[in-house]
């Protein structure tokens, strides 16, 4: 071996390292740190936060509760998603493809502009109760959803639907019909089908669907604190109350490191889900029909007018409280953002804020992109190590942003690491969080590219680095875009790390609009509309962008 | 039995079905023959019943049947990809058509278990639908589609999937299955050979209408359209514009009852040599190919630049580019 190879070799070593130690430094370290806080608060193993989390009904009751609306959610969204995507997959009609994709935009929108967009049309100052009050001449809002269970499992329902409609949309397509049309040649019924061949049929992707939108229940956090506030703490919110309202620092630890086992058994039993689930594919083609009976179209109206109500309806709910003020076009949200208007509560003006999350936004993309396909160069060198690598960059997303922001600021708060008081905390955080979905849509295209082509690169007089250059980036470049669109919106929407490691003038538009939320007064409620539907036009923006790139099958979503 | 009464269809602008009718007689094996593309799975699935929106009428027995539901009709279908339930055992599958008719279990099991040693699957009742291979899921489909004793069963290219070596064997089985049970039965394939096979009749369908309706030996010798001919694997087609063949052979004027502006000339009816026969007429021509086939060789012969005849020869001493004589039956020449 020459020593010029050897350097390559080193220089390969040392890039690879990059996002090891980045992994290292910004997410083992903190969590070995909440390991030790809750553990060992004074220096000497000290078990008592977990005991009094054991033995406390209160503590035990928050666990309860996270569970208990995790399971309502999930069968309230398994419930009306699967005829949705059934009809979805079995019928041609037109906007269906535009429809399904649209479906989608919740799921990248952030809590934060979730949250106000259901307080916008069924809270106390929303659409509906304004309309109501009209109609019958009430002083009182009728409907009385604000800070109730309801309200949260209606929003967390809004959130995953579709994320369990795509899956069990793509997974019955990809099974086709002929084992229902076959059952009912053999005389079955439409009730015997549904229980014989489309339910056993469709019990994968149902579990698989459940299991997902379970965990984003279970770690749900902006909806839950927004919506329903301390009455309602799950989990991630009791961390959050623990550690920086009440500063109980061991407890919250403890209850972080609930989080974090209750997360890794539930990713357990999702990714065993999911292997039967890409058993089970295989590839069959789609076989939808077009709608004939009066039943078929029917069934098709119900489901679009389904969708549009409960898709739709809460973000054009938010749009129009944005811009009219009883019934008046009034745009004082947009423009008083240059203002300050408590300047006791609130270091920035909300447009600083904007400005703030574009700047965090964007290197944290950067960061994310660049230590993302590094690592999915590093997976996809199938070295031993490689198969430790990948669930290792996947463990930042099995741990909830609450969890990641109160690791950082009781890991990375002395020396060598004072990361407390820079606004470096931020873009790290959100880069941590943005790693996962960067590798999702690298790996893949990564993976696609035939090794013949490399080779026949390298057998055309293409040097090692030339090879990498003009063939594997090239064919990578889309599902780069997607993942680094992903970071992108994820990073402008990130709200649960923020709230801990935002400090004073570093604030965030979700931040920014949860503590105006805090305030009492129509004008910074007014603001916090204009801000979330800012916020939300960015994220639409990166989701069409997504959407349009996605096509050719980019992305492990 | 079953009339099938000038039905249509369309996808879109797309014409599938065009004013097609058929019959099906009782204990009826009829084939439809056709390429992929011109309707025969259409048709079957308007038969079935899960195809809705048709112009036409199906008489069932002289009663409508238009109007009845899929599941009420007592037809069995037999998918191409087998439709088998992937989360059902083999015995769970055949037994889900009695269960509909509400047969009890116990009795079910019992007919299930004769129908698995009918198809040659004895014992495998508890096996994973899974863990079988091709030929294997092909019987249990057919056994799955039998099992209820349908009124009419219709099979959908059921050997498609399948080897040739199997299909072969598996063609004949099917037949005897079929007429063992006396079931009435509408079978679909693109294989002339495998319709030959296994047909009482044969349906031969253009894309979207019904072209001929014969035994298999009547098809075979008098295929009546240049469609039918060329679909047989008849190559020997000419028409007016681009052959004199059509009026003459060789030196030979054809007699006027066989004049026609398309002429099919039967590969059974040509042959090498001059033997100077009666009711035959000769030619001289170039051997163009000759393919050894085993048995036999596929030969071809031109008479002139725009006439090439196709047959088959047991022995062919000539080689390729030596002048040949060529004798032609004329019961082989069919006028279309």
């Amino acid at each position: 071996m020459t020593s010029r190879r050897v350097c390559l070799r080193f220089a390969k070593g040392l890039v690879f390292l990059l996002p090891l130690a980045f992994l290292g430094v910004f997410f083992i370290f903190p969590i070995l740190a909440l390991f030790d806080i809750s553990l060992r608060p004074d220096g000497a193993l000290d078990l008592s936060a977990f005991a009094r989390l054991l033995t406390s009904d209160y503590y035990l009751g928050t666990l309860l509760f996270t569970v208990y609306q995790a399971l309502i959610s999930t069968i309230a969204t398994l419930l009306l998603a699967l005829p949705c995507a059934y009809v979805f997959a079995r019928y041609r009609f037109p906007g269906r493809s535009l429809l399904l994709s649209l479906a989608t935009l919740p799921f990248v929108l952030p809590t934060v502009v979730v949250a106000l967009a259901f307080s916008a049309v069924l809270g106390e100052r929303g659409l509906v109760n304004d309309m109501l009050r009209l109609l019958f001449s009430l002083d009182d809002a009728p409907i009385q959803l604000e800070r109730s269970l309801a309200i949260i499992i209606i929003a967390h329902v809004f959130y995953n639907f579709s994320v369990a409609l795509r899956i069990m949309t793509s997974y019955w397509s990809s099974m086709g019909f002929h084992a229902e049309e076959a059952a009912r040649c053999l005389g079955a019924n439409e009730l015997a089908v549904w229980r014989d061949i489309r339910l056993p049929v469709i019990r994968p992707a149902l579990l698989s669907a459940g299991a997902l939108v379970f965990i984003f229940c279970f770690t749900s956090f902006g909806v839950v604190l927004i919506l329903g506030g301390i009455r309602f703490a799950t989990l991630e919110v009791q961390i959050y109350y623990q550690a920086v309202s009440i500063f109980n620092l061991p407890l919250a630890a403890a209850l972080s490191l609930v989080q974090i086992a209750s997360m890794l058994l539930m990713l357990l039993v999702y990714t065993a889900t999911q292997r039967r689930l890409q058993l089970a594919h295989e590839g069959r083609s789609a076989h939808s029909a077009r709608p004939h009976t009066r039943r078929e179209r029917a069934a098709i109206a119900t489901t679009v007018a389904l969708m549009a109500l409960l898709l739709f309806s809460p973000l054009a709910a938010l749009v129009w409280r944005s811009l009219f003020i009883a019934g008046q076009f009034d745009i004082a949200g947009f423009t008083g953002l240059a203002e300050k208007t408590r300047a006791s509560l609130l270091f920035t003006t909300p447009l600083e804020a904007v400005i703030n999350s574009l700047r965090f936004a964007l290197i944290a993309t950067l960061a994310a992109v660049v230590l993302g396909t590094v690592a999915s160069f590093m997976i996809e060198e199938r070295g031993a190590w490689s198969r430790l690598v990948d669930p290792l960059f996947m463990l930042p997303l099995a741990t909830s942003a609450v969890t990641l922001g109160f690791g950082f600021i009781v890991a990375l708060d002395e020396p060598p690491l004072d990361l407390r008081s820079s606004w470096l905390i931020i873009p790290i955080s959100h880069a941590l969080v943005a790693l996962p979905f960067v590798i999702r849509s690298v790996l893949p295209s990564l993976r696609a590219i035939p090794p013949s082509l490399g080779e026949a690169a390298r057998v055309l007089g293409a040097r090692e680095f030339t090879k990498l250059q003009t063939i594997d980036l090239p064919l990578v470049s889309r599902g780069l875009v997607v993942g680094a669109t992903f970071a992108f919106t994820a990073s402008m929407g990130e709200f649960g790390a923020s709230l801990f490691v935002a400090q004073r003038e570093s604030v965030t538009i979700p931040v920014v609009i949860y503590r105006l939320l805090g305030h009492p007064g129509l004008a910074s409620y007014r603001q916090a509309l204009a801000m979330s539907v800012i916020l939300m036009l960015v994220c639409a923006g990166g989701f069409l962008l997504i959407e349009r790139l996605r096509g050719v099958g980019v992305g492990e979503f | 039995m079953l009339h099938i009464k000038n039905v249509s269809h369309t996808y879109g602008k797309l014409v599938s079905l065009r004013d097609v009718s058929l019959r099906v007689g009782r204990r009826d094996i009829v084939c439809l023959l056709g390429p992929s593309g011109c309707g025969k799975t259409t048709l079957l699935r308007i038969i079935a019943g899960l195809e809705t929106n048709y112009q036409g009428q199906l008489m069932l027995d002289g009663a409508d049947i238009g109007s009845t539901p899929v599941h009420r009709r007592q037809f069995g279908l037999m998918f191409q990809d087998f439709a088998l339930f992937p989360h059902m055992s083999v015995a769970d599958n055949i037994a889900y058509g009695l269960l509909r008719r509400g047969i009890r279990r116990a009795l079910a099991g019992a007919q299930v278990e004769s129908l698995l040693e009918r198809v040659g699957l004895a014992g495998m009742g508890d096996r994973d639908i899974a863990s079988l291979s091709g030929g294997q899921k092909q019987r249990v489909a057919l056994a799955r589609s039998l099992a209820p004793n349908p009124r009419l069963l219709m099979l959908d290219e059921p050997l498609g999937s399948l080897d040739a070596q199997l299909r072969d064997q598996l063609a004949l089985e099917l037949r005897s299955l079929i007429k063992e049970q006396g079931l009435s039965a509408i079978y679909v394939t693109h294989d002339h050979r495998e319709a030959y096979a296994v047909a009482d009749r044969i349906a031969v369908m253009d894309v979207g209408s019904v072209e001929q309706v014969d035994t298999p030996r009547d098809l075979y010798l008098r295929p009546r359209s240049a469609f039918v001919a060329r679909f047989l694997g008849m190559r020997n087609v000419f028409s007016l514009n681009h052959s004199r063949f059509t009026q003459e052979i060789g030196c030979m004027a054809l007699p006027d009852e066989k004049r026609s502006d398309t002429l099919l000339i039967h590969p059974a009816g040509i042959r090498l040599g001059s033997s100077r026969e009666g009711r035959m007429l000769y030619c001289d021509a170039q051997l163009q190919s000759k393919v050894f086939r085993g048995d036999y060789y596929d030969v071809s012969a031109s008479i002139d630049e725009a006439t090439t005849l196709f047959f088959a020869a047991p022995q062919v001493a000539a080689q390729i580019g030596d002048a040949v004589s060529l004798e032609v039956s004329l019961d082989a020449v069919i006028p279309l």
